[in-house]
């Protein structure tokens, strides 16, 4: 009876990583977006962000820890609501984007707490350079939507360091790192 | 004082557009290399771009006034000692000048309003957005611009060579038809 019960449980932990849900992040209805934010001269922030990107994830609410996410980012979506500045930032000097098309995001490992709080750390590749980076996530919720679908949603955000993915054009001491924002809601597939 | 251009000779009107013309898109292009390299803490970050758009508009308007001038006008006669080849080439390089001018003032619009934004005519006036055609639009605006204003330059450098070899080889009066109008008696010389 007792090893029954040890097979039993065995059996629901194995189904139960490989019953986690997939998820597509929700590009049609656009409810998800990356952004990002920089200091401008040390006075204010700066916000832009990629309109283009795709994205899947597997997230079960019973056990969070085994999510796992990956993202990829059409560099040349940048826009930051300026033609001359969003020139410059798919040149050469920033995402060169005519070599770098992609930036990605896949995720190693996750852990979150009992708050909704978590830890998602993975690997960023941006102009081609590839480095570990964690991301702050919380849980924003999840159930079903008014259209037959289930949907759960996350925001996340990190702080990279231009010079470490390469970007060396000098925009003073307190434009050298910026905050990236992801906010995005999967529908399961 | 000829307002109108003769068989003989430029008028006063098409002397002073080609002089003030020519000294505005030398200033230009100078501005336009130099500008393009600007350290982001440079003096001239915003000025210089802000010059470059104002002045060139206001070029494109020369040039639009200049074309109709020209073809409502006599066009001076090649003088009777021109070799055949360089009539031909003097007119390819002629409207050359008026083709390039026409791709880089247009080029140079649609890279500032690819997103929609107006450009400033100096304090004056803003020039509305008309076209977005494309996500790239500024991208490849901008290469237009640059590759039809260095063809341009190449021009310029020919034009300049053949004007000297006028004035000083050829020792006719091609130089001073574009100085000063030149009375009917002049041309026989």
């Amino acid at each position: 009876m007792r090893i029954f019960k040890i097979v039993l449980l065995a059996l629901s932990l194995v189904t139960t990583s490989v019953m986690a849900d997939e998820y597509v992040i929700d590009k049609k209805g656009m409810h998800a977006s990356i952004q990002f934010r920089i200091i401008h001269l040390g006075y204010s922030w700066l916000w832009g962000r990629f309109n283009d990107f795709d994205g899947e994830f597997t997230y079960d609410k019973n056990n969070p820890n085994a999510s796992k996410i990956d993202v990829t980012i059409n560099t040349k979506s940048i826009d930051s609501n300026h033609a001359e500045r969003d020139k410059h930032l798919r040149g050469e000097e920033f995402l060169d984007v005519e070599q770098f098309p992609k930036s990605t995001f896949v995720s190693s490992s996750f852990t979150m707490k009992a708050d909704g709080s978590g830890e998602l750390k993975g690997d960023f590749t941006l102009r081609g350079i590839t480095k570990p980076i964690t991301i702050y996530v919380s849980y924003i919720g999840e159930g079903d939507d008014p259209w037959g679908g289930y949907r759960v949603g996350f925001e996340g955000t990190t702080r990279i360091a231009l010079a470490d993915y390469g970007i060396l054009k000098d925009l003073g001491p307190a434009s050298k790192e910026l905050d990236l924002f992801l906010s995005i809601e999967g529908v399961r597939k | 004082m000829k307002i109108t251009n003769s068989k003989q000779g430029y008028g006063i009107v098409s002397i002073l557009l080609h002089w003030l013309m020519a000294i505005l898109i030398v200033g230009l292009f100078v501005l336009g290399v130099y500008m393009v390299d600007l350290d982001y803490y440079s003096k001239w970050y915003n000025a210089a771009p802000w010059w470059h758009k104002s002045v060139g508009m206001m070029v494109f308007a020369l040039l639009v006034f200049r074309l109709i001038w020209a073809f409502s006008n006599h066009h001076p006669v090649p003088l009777e000692s021109y070799k055949s080849w360089e009539i031909k080439a003097a007119k390819v390089t002629h409207y050359s000048f008026y083709i390039l001018l026409l791709i880089i003032s247009i080029s140079g619009y649609l890279i500032s309003t690819a997103k929609g934004a107006a450009i400033e005519l100096f304090n004056w006036v803003d020039v509305p957005a008309i076209v977005s055609f494309s996500k790239q639009q500024a991208d490849i605006a901008g290469e237009v611009h640059e590759v039809a204003a260095y063809v341009m330059a190449f021009l310029f450098l020919l034009h300049v060579c053949a004007t000297f070899k006028h004035h000083f080889f050829d020792k006719d009066i091609t130089l001073i038809r574009i100085l000063k109008p030149v009375k009917p008696k002049e041309i026989s010389k």
